[in-house]
């Protein structure tokens, strides 16, 4: 009992450290609505810093982050949509700055590579499923009672030719 | 039966194969979006050396039309920058090639010093305090190396410090007059 109340007040404790670095290391910026400042929240996570390269602009330390959140709030200020912002990044740094590119011939492997292996898979899959099944449906049964029906002729005429003929046991 | 052991085995080495390969990559290493696109627009300010005549001076890309040359973005507190600077030198001095040093997101003081210290080897030499004309070239950080031709259009761009090998390899394709001096150099 007395380890669960100390870990349960360590956790609450820690609670309080967690939560300032999870806000990031945006500067303080006063939108004038409430509006822009959600759309500049969203647009930092999905554009990503080009230096440190795991990290999008919200979480990003690096100068030119900083650069690049400047740059975002003015052209949100200067009333570009998300769209047009995404543009703008996009014809400075290349597909690489969103963390969801675009589709087109560079990133269409990106795009497909995960449905063109799925299909491969399931392709592969019912194949094998598909000869399975048709294998337990013929060979167990009938060649079961083949091979018991060529044993015991074997035994009562003693001839070993029989054997071989396998494939159409009638006599 | 032998296929059962057989296409694990493809699968390892196409694995090993296609991973080994990334390790070769440099992850750093992006294709630009400005290659084959004209450079941007801008018009900065000159630093201010003890060679600077005109303080009133502004530089744009446009002044060099009709000729191809080198933008070397720097900066005083780039450490990268003073290992390839001797190679700038050895450019500025032994080469007619235009070459232009932005000075990025720099103080003012510590450039001048920093060249006077190191040698300049720039014809030209715009500051970027802000660091807007960087955004709009895409760059990651100093140092970076670009190539512009006489179009004005942006035809090499390296991210990070250069060095003799790459000079030939990558860069002198672009100068005939390079190509002549960096052959020349590794004959001796």
């Amino acid at each position: 009992m007395n380890i669960r109340l100390t870990l349960l007040t360590a956790l609450a404790i820690s609670a309080f450290f967690i939560t300032p670095t999870s806000l990031g290391v945006v500067e303080v910026n006063q939108f004038e609505t409430v509006e822009e400042e959600k759309r500049y929240k969203e647009l930092l996570e999905e554009l990503r810093c080009p230096k440190c390269q795991n990290q999008n602009l919200l979480d990003s330390d690096a100068p030119i982050a900083k650069d690049l959140r400047r740059r975002t709030r003015s052209l949100i200020e200067e009333g570009k949509s998300n769209e047009e912002v995404k543009s703008y990044m996009l014809d400075r740094y290349g597909d690489f700055v969103l963390y969801k590119p675009r589709f087109n011939a560079a990133t269409a492997l990106l795009w497909l590579g995960p449905f063109i292996l799925l299909a491969i898979v399931v392709i592969v899959l019912l194949r094998r499923i598909k000869n399975k099944t048709e294998e337990e449906l013929l060979k167990p049964s009938q060649s079961d009672d083949e091979a018991t029906r060529i044993k015991v002729r074997n035994l009562m005429s003693n001839s070993p030719d029989l054997t071989q003929d396998s494939g159409d046991a009638k006599p | 039966m032998n296929s059962k052991f057989l296409l694990p085995l493809i699968a390892f080495l196409l694995m090993a194969v296609l991973l080994g390969f990334g390790l070769t990559q440099n992850p750093q290493e992006l294709p630009s979006a400005l290659i084959g696109k004209p450079i941007p627009k801008f018009s900065q300010p000159i630093l201010k050396t003890s060679e600077t005549h005109d303080e009133q001076d502004l530089f744009t890309p446009d002044e060099l039309l009709g000729k191809r040359w080198i933008l070397n973005v720097w900066a005083s507190w780039c450490p990268s920058c003073r290992y390839e600077h001797p190679l700038f030198n050895e450019i500025g001095n032994r080469t007619s090639i235009p070459l232009v040093g932005l000075n990025y997101k720099d103080a003012e003081q510590n450039a001048v010093q920093w060249l006077a210290e190191r040698g300049n080897p720039y014809d030209r030499i715009p500051t970027d305090m802000s660091g807007d004309v960087g955004i709009d070239l895409g760059l990651y950080g100093a140092p970076e190396t670009y190539v512009i031709d006489e179009q004005g259009r942006v035809l090499y761009r390296h991210a990070g410090p250069i060095d003799a090998e790459l000079i030939e390899r990558e860069i002198a394709p672009f100068f005939p007059e390079l190509q002549a001096l960096f052959v020349q150099q590794q004959g001796s």
